[in-house]
């Protein structure tokens, strides 16, 4: 399996969102449906955006800003827990798995519909999941089903059809998935908003899959622009697109606890000052990805910065030079070299001085929160003297390393790039390194630049999907092709690594899974292909009377239970 | 006049190719080349040629061109990557906030830049004089966008007195029929809505229109003071017309040609500075997607934008001319 | 005729035509007379001294600055939310990295003024080979060229600089040819007007006849004339390259080197931390209307002076 697609970063990347509420502009108090208990009902929250959506049919997304919409307007079978990583119920109300991994029987949740008042049930499912299987032409370009391709490995067509084999309905509420192979991201991947099941009939009504365009024009379909069609708590009124406003209202006829507020709009703006200073004016109610250096003041102003646990993770690649056709620097093929730079970089001072509070220095390349972490593993201290010393018995003094790094972007775990290039690069100099800067734009020149292998050492880091190990130490370092890693890290030879972590992603048993992790967090900390430097909790800020919004680790925030206090 | 007419929009034929061989050339010259440009970074090579292959690009670079050029002419400018729409149709979408920006931005420098600048000549040497002349010197010497940042601070925040971004409150729910948001409030009847736009509009037209204002202060002054040395002016003097007479029939008629038409030249500063201002303020118009497309390598956007914002200003610079040569015959003669 | 702004066009041409005065009465040059009255003219003099000014600043930045513009003295004591202020050591406080701020300003000042002279060099020397070529050639050289210049012409500046370094890529390099390539156009229209100008004038009439060659006609006596009225359009672009510099870093198509310290960069830097350290911001863009408004200021009254118009 490759490794996980830039795009997906840039999507949480790009989530330098705002949320705004505004203050109630209808005083309609209708408790329609269901009876909202704790929080009071009504209103429109207006959510500041740091881009706009690109459509709403997740299942051709990547980006942070049109998952959160496309969150709150479609479910899949599965999601987490609010303010965690489990996974929890969805559309599917339980499941199970047939003794040899490869069938999955989901039961269904009854007396769900559509947004259009098409029934809810295994047929619709199964639509789904033969559309993205069977997925053509345009709709196959990695920017479009980006997600599908990750999880799934293939089309119907394609060469490698990947690992879905088939889906059944066997009853109204019963859906059995086949696929022709064992693999650890199923179930959790169904989490995903790309993977949301969305109405049958709004999906052939609109023509939802006809991305393949003509020679005038590659277009997204009227279903992704105008008529998407989920089983959300909120369901897709407009996109006024010059004015960057989307408004979702509340979907009155919701399964589940139905949503408090009457409307959201998400409103773009792209420049993070104007961005505070909106919420500060009044005019938007809260946004996310604050800047730390804003933290401070915004609480003191009574705004309410709601932390998310980090669920990241930021390190700086070294590569190791076998990719051909690219001249990286050999010096880092020795461990002593690597091993200077681990010691060189002042870990503490950048958690302190570049990112939020909570932020914590990272000794693994997946957080503590995920299971397979370990204390138990080499953590390479600050000691620039230390650091010093290996590089001259390497005779690596002077050496000069292009070091790449991205502008124009801020994520969650690396706040401000630029910031934490210059820190480094002060530190490498520090101990005798020469560095030659190389700035990117992010999307797609920088992360097609690093993840071809063309920087020395470059600055990158993962937020993850959903709680599995696997999902950062096997995107990062797992065999690629021919025994070697990814080209990021400059395709290095590790049999050890690439067997251990085969050898976990296989294991059945959570317990021994667990402990296998673990190992292969040793392995990686001892061959060093990078360094982890830290964790960061991204935030999002909201007004004083906004409550019920919960932060997600994923990023993946819930905004049916939000209400605004009077 | 009509000769003079045709005479001149001919002229723009060979600009106007010129510019296309230009821009077509900018995207061929664009490092991994249109398909990469388009389909992104994680673009197979199989896609890449899928891509090639759909859009003509394995043929010979003339044919290429030909059809780039076929394309233009009717408006296709291909899609954007951004938005998954057609340019053309992004960008109608966006005009109009640009053109209703900087019309007030103008309305701004003109109505304060002529009296200013006639009232300094009025009264030259004086502390209004200087004061005027050095303030003009300033203001084209500070950066658009921090002069935006100012103002939004300022008046946004501080003082509350306006708003600070968008083009319209989000709580307002206006009927959109031109996209023009004061004109749909007017034609709608929707009085608040019209009322809410102009009001988004004032920051941004102030932070826009400050360099041309800054110029138009400069040029009025000059011209005037350039005028009142000529000889029909001192003619009219000395046949003892009573002074107000000659102001407004000589002076001033003749010292607004040259300001007239620096208004042409000013579209050009007006739609660089709207990349900036609509940036700050969130503005939605073409500024803030081109800025868009610079962050996220939009090149279907950027080809397609330049292109037709350069065709905008070559009109408006065409119609300015034009105009001139009515007011001026001297200038129809040539 | 071009499709250029009539008033842009005339404000060339008419600066252009300034080459082709005749000297100045009693033997004293017009360039020299012009001199002679900038003396006495408290705005260019202003002007003036700003510009040497900082001129002085920037050669002497390694003794002038306090400290080193890259080291991170105060990194330790950073926490987002909390940039120390002045205090002793640092009269203008660190930046967001711990990074003096008048050193940074005051090497910054080499920064920002060698991006503004090279990319303005830079578009007087394309500029003026493209004029050159136009109005000494005339006839279809003539033609293609200026019609080349019409085309660039056509493009709002800003957007020129951004489709230029979209596609060089980021560098110090390629954001200074950047900014020289909307500076070529109007040189380039300088130089050919001047030239023309100077077609009818008595010793270029004068040299023909004796059967001097073309180009010791342009290079002996054509160019030299038309050397004052390019000096003052280049003091004036030197602002104009400064500030396009700052926008074009405000824009993300900055120098990708920001340890190096430049205004542009300084400021844009600085807007993140606005609400946090406003003087971060406040400084460089000081910095940058200051000097911006030296060389307009004496670019102004430099071509007044030359402008046989104003002489009152």
């Amino acid at each position: 399996m490759h490794r996980r697609p830039a795009r997906v970063l840039a999507a949480s990347a790009a989530a330098l969102t705002a949320v705004t509420l505004s203050a109630c502009a209808s005083e309609r108090d209708d408790s329609g449906g269901g009876d909202s208990a704790e929080g009071q009902s009504g209103g429109t929250m207006v959510f500041g955006a740091a881009g706009d959506p690109a459509m709403f049919d997740p299942a051709f997304a990547s980006d942070g800003e049109t998952f959160r919409i496309a969150r709150q307007i479609h479910e899949g079978l599965f999601t987490t827990e609010a303010g965690g990583t489990e996974l929890v119920p969805a559309l599917a109300e339980d499941y199970s798995v047939s003794e040899d991994g490869l069938e999955y029987t989901f039961e269904l949740r009854d007396g769900v519909t559509f947004h259009d008042g098409t029934d809810f049930n295994a047929e619709a499912v199964c639509f789904n999941f033969d559309r993205w299987h069977n997925f053509e032409g345009l709709a196959q370009s990695p920017s479009a089903s980006y997600y599908y391709q990750a999880v799934f490995g293939g089309f119907a067509d394609s060469e490698d059809p990947g690992i879905y084999e088939s889906c059944e309905a066997v009853d109204e509420n019963t859906a059995v998935v086949r696929f022709n192979q064992v693999t650890s991201k199923i179930p959790a991947a169904l989490s995903l908003p790309a993977f949301s099941i969305q109405s049958p009939t709004a999906l052939q009504e609109y023509d939802a899959d006809n991305l393949s365009g003509s020679e005038d024009a590659l277009t997204y379909t009227e279903y992704a622009l105008e008529h998407p069609t989920g089983t959300g708590p909120f369901r897709f009124e407009s996109w006024d697109r010059g004015n960057g406003e989307v408004t979702i209202v509340r979907n009155e006829d919701y399964w589940g606890e139905p949503a408090l507020l009457d409307e959201i709009i998400f409103r773009t703006i792209p420049d993070g000052n104007t961005r505070r200073q909106e919420l500060q004016a009044g005019t938007i109610d809260g946004y996310d990805f604050v800047a730390p250096a804003d933290y401070a003041s915004l609480q003191e102003e009574g705004f309410q910065i709601l932390v998310r646990d980090p669920f990241n993770i930021l390190y700086l690649g070294f590569n190791h030079g076998n990719v051909p056709g690219t001249n990286a620097n050999p010096a880092l093929q020795d461990i002593r070299v690597r091993q200077a730079i681990a010691h060189a970089i002042d870990r503490e001072t950048i958690v302190n001085s570049l990112l939020p509070e909570g932020a914590e220095v990272a000794i693994n390349f997946m957080p503590p929160t995920v299971d397979g972490w370990t204390e138990d593993v080499q953590t390479y201290e600050y000691d620039p003297e230390r650091a010093r010393q290996l590089l001259e018995e390497a005779g690596a003094v002077g050496t000069t390393l292009r070091f790449y790094y991205p502008t124009d972007v801020s994520r969650p775990y690396l706040p401000d790039p630029a910031a934490m290039f210059q820190v480094i690069s002060e530190d490498l100099q520090e101990v005798g390194l020469q560095i030659e800067p190389v700035a990117l734009q992010w999307n797609p020149d920088y992360l097609q630049a690093v993840q071809s292998g063309q920087a020395d050492i470059h600055l990158l880091g993962w937020t993850g999907d959903y709680n599995d190990a696997y999902n950062f130490i096997g995107t990062f370092f797992a065999e690629d092709q021919n025994n070697q890693a990814s080209a990021e890290f400059g395709a290095f030879s590790a049999p050890e690594i690439f067997q251990a972590l085969a050898q976990a992603d296989a294991e059945p048993d959570p317990a021994a899974r667990i402990e296998l992790y673990q190992a292969a967090n040793q392995l990686i900390k001892e061959f060093l292909p990078a360094v982890p430097i830290s964790h960061s909790p991204p935030a999002l800020v909201v007004a004083e009377n906004v409550q019920g919004l919960e932060p997600s680790p994923l990023t993946a925030e819930d905004f049916s239970t939000v209400y605004l206090e009077d | 006049m009509l000769r003079f007419i045709v005479r001149r929009l001919l002229q723009l034929i060979p600009i106007l190719l010129g510019l296309s061989v230009l821009l077509f050339a900018w995207l061929r010259a664009l490092p991994g080349g249109p398909a990469r440009a388009a389909l992104g970074e994680r673009a197979t090579p199989e896609a890449i040629a899928r891509y090639n292959e759909l859009f003509g690009l394995d043929q010979p670079i003339w044919v290429q061109y030909l059809r780039f050029l076929g394309r233009a002419l009717t408006l296709d400018f291909g899609s954007s990557t951004q938005y998954g729409r057609p340019v053309t149709e992004v960008f109608l979408e966006r005009f109009p906030g640009t053109i209703e920006l900087t019309v007030f931005a103008m309305v701004f420098a003109v109505g304060v830049g002529i009296p200013l600048g006639y009232l300094a000549a009025r009264r030259y040497g004086s502390f209004l004089d200087s004061a005027s002349v050095v303030g003009s010197l300033i203001g084209v010497a500070i950066p658009v966008f921090f002069l935006a940042y100012l103002f939004r601070l300022l008046f946004a925040v501080e003082l509350g007195w306006l708003p600070g971004s968008g083009r319209q409150d989000v709580r307002i729910d206006a009927t959109r029929v031109t996209n023009f948001y004061v004109l749909d409030g007017l034609l709608t009847g929707e009085w608040d809505a019209a009322w809410d736009a102009v009001l988004h509009l004032i920051l941004p037209a102030i932070a826009l229109g400050t360099i041309p204002l800054a110029i138009i202060v400069r040029i009025t002054r000059a011209s005037v003071l350039d005028v009142v040395n000529e000889d029909y002016v001192r003619t009219a003097n000395a046949k003892g017309l009573a002074t107000s007479t000659v102001r407004r029939r000589h002076v001033i008629r003749n010292a607004l040609l040259p300001v007239s038409t620096t208004i042409g030249l000013q579209t050009g500063l007006l739609l660089s500075g709207a990349v900036l201002t609509e940036t700050v303020f969130a503005f939605g118009g073409v500024g803030l997607t081109l800025r868009d497309a610079i962050t996220y390598r939009d090149f279907a956007v950027l080809q397609g934008f330049i292109l037709m914002l350069a065709v905008v200003y070559v009109l408006v610079n065409l119609l300015v001319d034009i105009s001139y040569g009515l007011l001026d015959p001297r200038v129809r003669a040539r | 005729m071009t499709v250029l702004g009539q008033y842009k066009r005339e404000r060339i041409d008419a600066l252009a035509a300034q080459a082709g005065q005749p000297e100045g009465e009693g033997g004293v040059s017009l360039t020299r007379s012009a001199f002679r009255r900038l003396r006495r003219d408290p705005v260019a003099i202003t002007g003036a001294v700003i510009v040497l000014v900082f001129l002085a600043v920037a050669a002497f930045a390694p003794l002038l600055a306090p400290r080193d513009p890259i080291t991170q003295y105060l990194l330790s004591e950073i926490r987002p939310g909390s940039i120390p202020g002045p205090r002793q050591g640092f009269p203008l406080g660190v930046d967001n990295l711990g990074r003096d701020l008048l050193s940074r300003l005051i090497w910054g000042s080499r920064q920002s003024l060698l991006i503004g002279f090279v990319s303005t060099v830079l578009g007087v020397l394309v500029g003026m080979t493209l004029g050159i070529l136009a109005g000494a050639f005339g006839g279809w050289v003539d033609a293609v060229v200026m019609r080349f210049v019409d085309i660039l012409l056509s493009i709002p500046g800003l957007l020129m600089a951004i489709t230029v370094s979209v596609l060089l890529g980021q560098s110090q390099t390629s954001l200074m040819i950047a900014i020289a390539v909307t500076q070529v156009p109007i040189f380039a229209r300088l130089l050919r007007g001047s030239m023309l100008a100077q077609r009818g004038s008595d010793y270029a009439v004068a040299a023909r006849a004796l059967g001097v060659r073309r180009g010791r006609i342009v290079f002996g006596h054509v160019l030299p004339n038309s050397l004052s009225p390019v000096i003052v359009q280049a003091t004036l672009s030197l602002a104009t390259a400064i500030i396009e510099a700052a926008a074009l870093s405000f824009l993300g198509l900055g120098d990708p080197d920001i340890a190096r310290p430049e205004w542009g960069a300084m400021l844009a830097n600085a807007q993140d931390f606005l609400s946090v350290r406003p003087a971060l911001a406040i400084w460089p863009a000081l910095c940058i209307i200051v000097v911006a408004l030296g060389f307009t200021l004496l670019g102004e009254r430099l071509r007044e002076a030359l402008d046989p118009k104003f002489r009152r």
